[in-house]
């Protein structure tokens, strides 16, 4: 570890802060931490080893990113989360309950959107709620709600087809945020937005979520994003994934995007962060 | 064998199917071909769709169904339109039988290939969003695999009325035998080919018709991976 990053840890005030790993036999605490992975393991088939012995604590109401090179096994996790995939061993607990499948608790925001490419704006933010026998007037009356909040107001009865992959992705957030779980799951959703809009999608997100007060657990191989995002960042090692460590940039998230995005704290992190990965890339 | 005796000018075939469609017995029977194709279709789209369906879900029944149903599609199956006009006689029964025999396997198969390549973060979003097994089918993998179904309906429609045409040669040839030994100049000619004619007319209305539906579905076709 270089001078810069021991420096951080010791100095007290709005750096970033080094986080001890939780380990299999760390107590959960449901009511701190919504989400709880222990000793979660996966191969696929016999020989893809993906990810060994992840132990982590997602903190309720924060923003958690699982930073790492491609192919460490970020969207193995985060499915092995949603309940999409099983693990080979260990277990995901969210809310204090072992959970083995997906849940009303969680929704996922995909990487290609997933959109209905038959259906509307409205009936694909609706789609959660169609799904579990939400009323048609009281869904669309709760999609109307959430297309206003991601910024789609006047799109409502526009296909997918007809939108930007920002604004695809926006009704992937209004569809997740429609169906009121506590926690996000976002696999890279702005990998397919083009830089600006990017930028802008990730200050509304933050935003939003501000006011939703959700849980979101983020996968992205940005380093930047992960640091102007995030209250936590996980960074993963390559393959087999495991821990490398855990990082919280204590950020002044009142200043403005661009004074955060100027910031030293923020500026460092990153730096110490991509210090930390080209460690393993060499 | 005199060919313009079989292959009579256009001209008499057009003047014939003038004088076929105003008469009353061929409203009737042409009606009855149309129940009895219709009839055809609509358990080949069924028993296709089913089958495509449970292909493409089903490792196991793509396993042991997948090798027959592709026999069935590419076998040369007029050869068999005799033994099924020995076996169900020359009625609206052997029709229906034909257009079924016809048609359903390329339906099966077009469907398999629309929900086997149906996008996988589309059914994870289904299953994420708490979508039981019938709602994943009916709300995202039928209208996922639509634009494969319908050119699935389309081709079928056409072997269908491949069919139904060689059916009917072969049945006049059979006919013709008879006839030429006691009232060989009753058959005519023109009246079959008339018929042969509205029937391909027939088909192409209609695939003309599936075509303007697939097109309504292709823009959703494009846009998966
Ligand atoms: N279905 C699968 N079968 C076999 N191996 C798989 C499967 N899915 C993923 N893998 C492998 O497991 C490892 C982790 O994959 P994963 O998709 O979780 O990585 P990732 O961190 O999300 O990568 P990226 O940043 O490229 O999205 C990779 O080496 C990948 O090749
Ligand atoms: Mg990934």
């Amino acid at each position: 570890m270089n001078t810069a990053v021991l420096e951080e840890v010791r100095s007290p005030m709005n750096k970033a802060i080094h986080v001890s790993l939780p380990d299999a036999t760390t107590p959960t605490d449901p009511s701190a931490n919504i989400v709880s992975v222990r000793g979660i393991t996966k191969f696929y088939g016999s020989d893809v080893h993906a990810l060994e012995d992840v132990n982590l604590d997602f903190p309720t109401g924060q923003m958690t990113t699982l930073l790492g090179p491609s192919g460490c096994g970020k969207t193995t996790l985060l499915k092995i989360i949603a309940g999409l995939l099983d693990s080979t061993s260990g277990e995901v607990m969210v809310k204090g309950k072992t959970v083995t499948s997906p849940g009303p608790e969680r929704a996922f925001v995909f990487q290609d959107f997933a959109l209905l490419p038959w259906a509307t704006v409205t009936r694909n933010v609706a789609f959660g709620l169609e799904l579990t026998g939400v009323p048609l007037k009281e869904r669309e009356a709760k999609a109307k709600t959430y297309i206003e909040k991601v910024g789609l107001s006047g799109f409502e009865d526009k296909y997918p087809h007809e939108l930007s992959g920002g604004m695809r992705q926006r009704v992937g957030l209004a569809r997740a945020l429609a169906v009121d779980a506590d926690v996000l799951l976002m696999d890279e959703p702005f990998s397919a937005v083009d830089e600006q809009n990017r930028r802008k999608f990730q200050e509304d997100l933050l935003h939003l979520l501000s006011v939703e007060k959700k849980t979101v657990i983020f996968v992205t191989h940005s380093i930047e994003e992960a640091v102007y995002v995030s209250d936590q960042i996980v960074l993963l090692s390559p393959r087999p994934g495991r821990i490398h460590s855990i990082i919280r940039p204590e950020l002044d998230r009142s200043s403005s995007p661009d004074d955060i995005r100027r910031d030293k704290v923020y500026l460092d992190t990153v730096e110490e962060i991509w210090g930390n990965i080209r460690e393993y890339l060499d | 064998m005199d060919l313009a005796f079989i292959l009579p000018p256009f001209s008499s075939v057009l003047g014939e199917l003038t004088t076929l469609i105003l008469r009353h017995d061929f409203h009737a029977a042409a009606w009855q071909t149309f129940q009895a194709f219709a009839i055809g279709m609509f358990f080949a789209i069924t028993g296709g769709i089913a089958l495509g369906f449970i292909m493409g879900t089903s490792k196991t029944a793509n396993n042991i169904l997948g090798m027959w149903v592709n026999i069935f599609a590419s076998a040369p199956l007029s050869s068999v339109v005799p033994v099924l006009m020995l076996l169900f006689g020359l009625g609206q029964l052997t029709v229906v039988v034909i257009v079924i025999l016809f048609s359903i396997w390329i339906i099966a198969l077009d469907t398999y290939a629309g929900v086997h390549h149906t996008s996988n973060s589309l059914k994870e979003m289904g299953r994420s969003f708490g979508a039981n097994q019938r709602q994943l089918l009916v709300k995202i993998l039928f209208w996922a695999a639509l634009p494969e179904i319908l050119a699935g309906v389309r081709l079928g429609l056409i072997r269908a009325v491949k069919g139904i045409v060689i059916g009917q040669l072969l049945l006049s040839v059979v006919a013709l035998g008879r006839m030429f030994r006691t009232f060989s100049d009753n058959f005519q000619f023109e009246e079959f080919w008339a018929l042969t004619l509205i029937l391909f007319v027939f088909a192409l209305l209609f695939s003309t018709l599936i075509g303007r539906l697939e097109s309504k579905v292709e823009y959703y076709a494009g846009t998966r991976d």
